[in-house]
């Protein structure tokens, strides 16, 4: 067999083990990946193209009788006071938590750098609220805000400032402040778990070159720290944002979106509309805008943290 | 002496936090210790007569079977997880292929979505599976929406490890499942210990699934338990109170054994989400 001949053989064998590599390697991705692309791919894949389906009928969800009716639930949505206030009220949530639990966590893990003694259990309690069950929490604060009895009236009392008493989650004005402090409590610590690590990351080198140019206090933290957590503070900022715009348990546990709809959110809103008056085409149309913001909302986010990104 | 002074702020400013991130708590386990006259006549005060009698009480309740049901729940929704994240990131992390980073891209783009966004179709999906109103009908939502951030932990701690393992791996005459199973999966342990701690919290106290996919007392999860509680023991709040501290025990249990671990777990989820 000559020289060529040989060479041409083996490269034509080569060929053909590489197909066969590369159908098994095909069976090999397939095999490892099915499962969870199967249980994905049917819960959140195909679930969300369901709804955005179901948006498009006027249908109770009880019998099987479904009216195509386009694009009018999203008209009637735009029209409906309701899923406006429930949207305003995911925007207060939102300022308050970029505005309080990121600050607060950031203090508290601060804190636990600080000279301060026994800082363990200074630790532990800090944390505790994000280990509690979310139902006990929310069934603990609405004894807190209770009128009759209620932590926070008899405080109120007992420093003289009877005339600020009221039963805090029945009044419309106050209701949702009262549910957005109690979700600050729980989420407060989950921030402060982020920029403790993020601060433990730190370089301690930095700091002494700090001390040598004579940098204390507020100085250290401005010119070394602060600078040093931006990245988890963006990271803590999209998460608290994506995380209000879907917000639901404390505020369906502590008030089921009243008194007159002044706590609902776009979630608690969705499921009333759902499973208590029972329009799953409506219900669809209010989650499937919750998808569009939510999406929207990403982007922008992105966009601007790979613009930052990119200044740098 | 000056040094000390300087120190007080930072003592009260951390003080004022320790309150207000305590005192709810410490409420919650101390009305749970009082018998009913004793909370009406004085709902704020130390307990004067200390007594288990409302935690022995739960034992006459569905209690024990709602913590059972979310045990239940978790463990096999957690073990799951892990074998199909796990297992998913392996070609996601150590084979080029076309669809890779695509694929990656539709798992992360999970961690933004609202639940709600799938409820209806899962809430029919479920009825027609025949499995409403039944802990397995849980287990697959649960899953389903812990993947994203577990395939993105397994990927990027695989992708760190050493690409050599996969060609000693070959010399052995290893497969694919082997080599997985047997040399990568038990390297894994770090990102395993981050993926269930992470995940089972979530899991333990997920409302909302179990409020639209159960109904009876049979498959109620505890969080669904708990509002039923709440209901009922409407006038009896030390009772109530017992039940939602006995509630918050495994995860403050699971802190106390591995609080490292799951501070470290926390962050690590969601620094790289």
């Amino acid at each position: 067999m000559s020289e060529h001949a040989q060479s041409q053989q083996s490269s034509a064998g080569a060929a053909a083990f590489r197909r066969k590599q590369k159908r098994k390697k095909t069976w090999v991705i397939i095999g490892f990946m099915a499962p969870a692309l199967i249980v994905y791919g049917l819960y959140v894949v195909y679930a969300i193209g369901m709804t955005f389906y179901y948006s498009t009928f006027d249908w109770t969800g009880i019998d099987a009788d479904l009216e195509f009716i386009g694009l009018q639930n999203y008209v009637e949505l735009f029209r409906d006071m309701t899923f406006w206030q429930s949207l305003k009220n995911n925007t207060l949530l939102i300022a308050a938590s970029l505005f309080t639990q990121i600050p607060l966590g950031l203090i508290m893990a601060l804190l636990l750098f600080s000279p301060v003694k026994g800082m363990r259990l200074f630790r532990t309690v800090y944390f505790m609220p994000f280990l509690m069950s979310t139902v006990a929490i929310g069934i603990l604060f609405v004894y807190i805000y209770d009128a009759n009895f209620g932590l926070v009236n008899q405080v109120l009392g007992s420093i003289g400032l009877e005339s600020l008493q009221r039963g805090w989650l029945g009044n419309e004005n106050t209701a949702i402040w009262a549910v957005i402090v109690t979700i600050c409590w729980q989420f407060a610590p989950f921030y402060m778990i982020l920029f403790r690590a993020a601060i433990v990351g730190i370089p301690e080198e930095l700091y002494e070159a700090a001390d040598i140019d004579g940098a204390t206090g507020w100085k250290r933290f401005s010119s070394i720290t602060l600078p040093l957590l931006k990245p988890i503070i963006v990271t803590s900022a999209i998460l608290s944002i994506i995380g209000a715009l879907k917000y639901f348990d404390l505020i369906y546990i502590m008030t089921g979106g009243g008194p007159n709809n002044a706590t609902d959110l776009m979630a608690t809103y969705m499921y009333d509309q759902t499973f208590t008056n029972f329009n799953m085409g409506y219900g669809s149309t209010i989650s499937s805008m919750m998808f569009i913001i939510a999406f929207i909302v990403t982007v922008i986010i992105i966009t601007l943290d790979n613009k930052r990104k990119a200044d740098y | 002496m000056m040094k000390k002074a300087k120190h007080i702020p930072l003592y009260v400013i951390a003080i004022l936090i320790l309150l207000f991130t305590g005192l709810p708590f410490f409420i919650m386990l101390n009305t749970s210790f009082k018998d009913q006259g004793e909370f009406s006549s004085a709902p704020w005060a130390l307990p004067q007569n200390f007594s288990l009698d409302n935690y022995t009480a739960l034992f006459e309740t569905n209690f024990f079977q709602y913590f059972g049901n979310s045990l239940f729940v978790s463990v096999i929704s957690v073990v799951l997880v892990i074998i199909f994240s796990a297992m998913a990131s392996y070609p996601l992390s150590r084979m080029k292929f076309k669809l890779n980073r695509p694929l990656l891209l539709l798992f992360m783009v999970g961690m933004m979505i609202p639940i709600h966004t799938t409820l209806i179709p899962i809430f029919l999906l479920t009825q027609n599976l025949g499995l409403y109103d039944t802990l397995w009908g849980l287990i697959g939502p649960y899953i389903a929406f812990a993947l994203p951030i577990s395939v993105v932990i397994y990927t990027q701690f695989m992708s760190d490890l050493p690409k050599e393992l996969e060609e000693s791996a070959k010399i052995d005459g290893c497969g694919h499942f082997q080599l997985f199973w047997r040399i990568l999966f038990p390297l894994l342990v770090p990102a395993t210990s981050t993926v269930a701690i992470y995940n089972f919290i979530h899991i333990w106290n997920e409302f909302i699934f179990a409020l639209v996919l159960t109904n009876s007392d049979e498959a109620a999860t505890l969080p669904i338990g708990l509002r039923e509680f709440y209901g009922e023991f409407s006038v009896n709040i030390p009772g109530l109170m017992a039940a939602l501290s006995m509630a918050s025990i495994p995860l403050l249990l699971v802190y106390f054994v591995a609080q490292e671990k799951i501070i470290k777990g926390l962050a690590a989820g969601s620094v790289k989400g």
